[in-house]
């Protein structure tokens, strides 16, 4: 018959260990399961740039950090940029790392939006990134990217039949 | 199917107006499977326009990534009263439209 103390002793360094692990590893249960595959985003974001360089600055990207639902994600993006006639946002390109497709919404501007900032609810597959490309009207390009972690993934999912 | 949008009654010349929009969809993906492994496909609305005096002000287009009942927030500067005309349209001949008044002082 084993010690009791010994089985007790060794039980709790276990769940001790075990607790130490889950607080430390602040990852999603579904982070050991498959990841969803990454898509051919910087493909698409090539094709719509032509090779132009994309710049780093000027786009505030607002994403939650932490998401329950992927489902149901609010999503704000805002350009710095004066919006006069001669100086505009043309476009807002918004993309995806993971989900099935990377392009996830595109909105056009002009002068007459008065301010470069559109705000919407998007849908995400798994934990990753989503970057958000202005192109302006001197036709550069600028960017900013922001990571989230999704605990319930929308998309993929069966429905009855 | 219904769609609402919110857009100041009034507003002074020159103002920056925020028009927020909400359409009735579900927005089906086209990568969902029945149980039974058949593809359910692709329904989506694909575009809004909205055009102020028949001038086209903002247009999205929106792809499978955007949640059901697509919400969309976006600005424009009140430069006369008229009618703001919104219209959404996508897959199977999908077409809403909506318009709102404001006067512009």
């Amino acid at each position: 018959m084993p010690n009791p103390q010994k089985t007790r002793r060794s039980f709790l360094a276990t769940a001790g260990t075990l607790a130490v692990a889950t607080l430390t590893g602040v990852k999603p249960a579904h982070a050991q399961m498959a990841r969803t595959p990454l898509n051919n985003m910087p493909e698409a974001i090539r094709t719509l740039t032509r090779g132009a360089p994309v710049n780093t600055g000027k786009v505030k990207l607002d994403l939650p950090p932490l998401v329950e639902n992927g489902h149901l994600v609010p999503l704000n993006v805002s350009v710095q940029s004066p919006m006069s006639e001669t100086d505009y946002v043309k476009a807002i390109h918004i993309f995806t790392e993971r989900n099935p497709l990377p392009e996830m919404a595109t909105f056009h501007l002009g002068p007459r939006a008065g301010r470069a900032q559109v705000a919407t609810r998007v849908r995400l597959a798994d934990t990753q990134n989503v970057v958000a490309i202005a192109e302006l009207s001197d036709g550069s390009f600028w960017s900013d990217s922001a990571h989230l972690i999704v605990t319930l993934a929308a998309c993929l999912e069966e429905l009855p039949a | 199917m219904n769609a609402r949008v919110n857009v100041p009654k009034t507003a002074k010349r020159g103002e920056v107006i925020e028009i927020k929009t909400l359409v009735a969809h579900t927005m089906e993906t086209g990568f969902r499977r029945t149980h039974l492994g058949a593809p359910i496909p692709r329904n989506i609305v694909t575009t809004l326009t909205c055009n102020y005096n028949g001038v086209e002000v903002f247009r999205a287009e929106l792809h499978p990534s955007i949640s059901a009942n697509p919400y969309l927030q976006f600005t424009t500067v009140a430069t006369e009263s008229g009618t703001l005309e919104f219209r959404w349209s996508g897959d199977n001949g999908f077409s809403v439209s909506e318009a709102a008044r404001i006067s512009v002082t």
